[in-house]
């Protein structure tokens, strides 16, 4: 059973922030499918290679051409906020 | 006959022939959506104006070809009304995926897939619901409120496609666009009565799809019938330049080899004992086997498989999958698109508008993600799952190599109740246990309407087959179909 403090680290890894009530409920949660997901290990997998793609593609290249794209200001319209044409963000420093 | 009624592949027979009018089709379709929608709840949103007016120029286009003013004909599509799954682009139409964080998000581009289909003439009814980030087995998820199945609208339409489902069920669009990841095309097809087909890894463009498990993500179709797969197929599939994990091969011609499948002599279909074993409803299972020997009486051979890893796809999938689901959902941080919840710095604006703007799964989702890829745990799980797909892919393998396909049931069970499984995460997990196992090894796999249980509810049988071998499917799904009728079996809403 994952302990208050993993549910709430990994919670701090993935940027989420739980309240009491969510901590609790993920905790019972994602230890039931932890502990299902565990059937795995009674594999033995010593000489299996991992499979990360089922596609066998070569990489696709292109020329490095310059191309029409988007107007800036298409692309701004979702912005939450934005200014002289760019995304406008919070401070990423703390002040003083 | 009322004009919903028709398949995709007869109402275009009915435009190029000149005895329907796309504007007609797109009205009764929107006229359908009006009555059923308030029970359902099948969309996000309905692109009425959108819609006639993509009619209005598909008419334009047949009257112009009827004239001889132009000489090349129309798209078997042009004129032909469709609804796209909320997690696809639509250029002007908001996607939300689903999603609270994506509420206002208007894309400015379309999706491949969307393109390639406006390019056809198709018209768009609008955007359907969906389980969020397309995580999900039921709709439920939805951060909109869920879809509910037209055969009773106490259960669940399945997921994450539910929306498709449910709008092709009801007859509210001749076909309609799905993703299915871990089976969320093929799911909610079987559970709502009707065609779902999940084509190979990399057969269609996913150039504009908002991600979720990028290793296994794949667009699909709902129709009603096996033909109607094959006309979108052939529209959607193909190259694209701005997908690299889009294969290079031009798709080959679907429905001309379709209308060739008359019998199914020399096929071998292989029959896997892990798909019949304990927790498959004895409804479901005999209905299956008794479709199955319906294509035995076509000339095809029964064969026993085994596909030894199936218990092991589960857990390996919903590493896998939320391992990349937790990378692919880092970019919804309120900078660039989507909502922003503002606090006094970034990093605190980035943890309030994820802990506001996702729900519950999502966040259970990118947790088990983080969790699996976290140091300490990678090599025990991610690493372990990845090669666990690495078994699955060679029981496939093998299997292929006495099969020409794979029958199956498609779900455990035909459709829920709402709210059953809402509170237990591994119980929704399990109604996936027959279809992920062909995502993680990349396949092509269909599931059609085979029966109905005591309830009245659909069932579904899957087909499976080797990478890229789309048209064997749809030969064997349109044989079975021409054979039976369960696919123009409907449920019956008050109009």
């Amino acid at each position: 059973m994952l302990t208050i403090e993993e549910v709430t680290h990994v919670a701090e890894l993935a940027r989420l922030k739980l309240s009491a009530r969510e901590t609790e409920q993920f905790r019972g949660q994602l230890s039931a499918v932890l502990e299902y997901v565990e059937r795995i290990s009674s594999l033995d997998l010593t000489d299996v290679s991992p499979t990360h793609s089922v596609l066998s593609l070569p990489g696709a290249l292109r020329a490095d051409e310059v191309r029409e794209s988007l107007p800036r200001e298409e692309l701004l319209r979702n912005a939450p906020e934005t200014e002289a044409g760019c995304f406008r963000v919070p401070a990423i420093l703390d002040e003083g | 006959m009322e004009l919903i009624e028709h398949s995709l592949r007869r109402a275009g027979d009915m435009l190029r022939t000149g005895k329907v009018s796309s504007v007609e089709l797109t009205e009764a379709c929107l006229r359908r959506i009006e009555s059923a929608e308030p029970d359902l709840h099948a969309f996000l949103a309905v692109s009425g104006d959108l819609a006639m007016q993509q009619a209005r120029r598909a008419d334009r286009a047949w009257a112009a070809w009827h004239s001889g003013k132009v000489s090349r004909q129309p798209s078997p599509l042009n004129g032909i009304p469709l609804a796209i799954k909320d997690v696809i682009c639509v250029a002007e139409l908001a996607a939300t995926a689903g999603s609270r964080i994506l509420e206002n998000f208007v894309p400015a581009y379309n999706a491949t897939a969307s393109a390639r289909l406006r390019a056809a003439g198709a018209v768009f009814l609008g955007k359907t619901n969906m389980d969020e980030f397309a995580m999900g087995s039921s709709t439920e998820n939805s951060g909109f409120g869920p879809t509910r199945n037209p055969w009773d609208p106490q259960r669940v339409p399945g997921g994450s496609s539910g929306g498709s489902a449910a709008a092709v069920a009801a007859r509210m669009a001749f076909g309609a666009l799905g993703t299915d990841t871990g089976g969320s095309v093929r799911q909610p097809a079987a559970l709502c009565g009707v065609v779902g087909l999940k084509p190979s890894y990399g057969r269609i463009s996913r150039f504009g799809l908002i991600a979720f498990g990028s290793s296994f993500d794949q667009i699909g179709t709902l129709t009603r019938t096996a033909e109607d797969a094959a006309l979108l197929l052939q529209t959607l599939a193909g190259p694209d330049a701005r997908d690299a994990t889009c294969v290079p091969t031009p798709p080959p011609d679907y429905l001309g080899a379709l209308s060739q499948a008359t019998d199914l002599a020399g096929l071998r279909v292989g029959v896997p004992e892990e798909y019949f074993k304990a927790g498959v409803h004895p409804e479901v299972e005999t209905q299956v086997r008794a479709a199955i020997e319906v294509l035995a009486e076509f000339g095809a051979e029964i064969v026993p498989v085994r596909l030894p890893h199936t218990e092991h796809a589960l857990p390996a999938y919903y590493l896998i999958a939320n391992a990349e689901a937790s990378a692919n959902l880092a970019r919804y941080d309120g900078m660039r698109y989507g909502q922003r919840h503002s606090c006094h710095n970034l990093w605190e604006t980035y943890v309030s508008t994820r802990s506001a703007g996702f729900g519950s799964e999502v966040k259970r989702r990118i947790m088990l993600g983080t969790y699996a890829l976290a140091a300490g745990y990678y090599d025990d799980y991610y690493r372990r799952a990845q090669k666990v797909r690495t078994l699955v892919k060679q029981d496939f393998d093998t299997a292929f190599e006495h099969v020409d396909v794979i029958a199956g049931p498609t779900t455990p069970t035909t459709a829920f109740k709402l709210g059953e499984k809402t509170d237990n995460p591994l119980q929704m997990y399990l109604s996936d246990a027959f279809t992920l196992s062909c995502n993680l090894a990349g396949l092509p796999g269909i599931s059609l309407p085979c029966g109905l249980d005591a309830n009245g509810l659909p069932i579904g049988m899957q087909l499976l087959g080797p990478a890229f071998a789309e048209q064997r499917l749809l030969n064997v799904a349109h044989v079975f179909q021409r054979a039976t009728d369960w696919q123009w079996h409907a449920p019956s809403l008050e109009n």
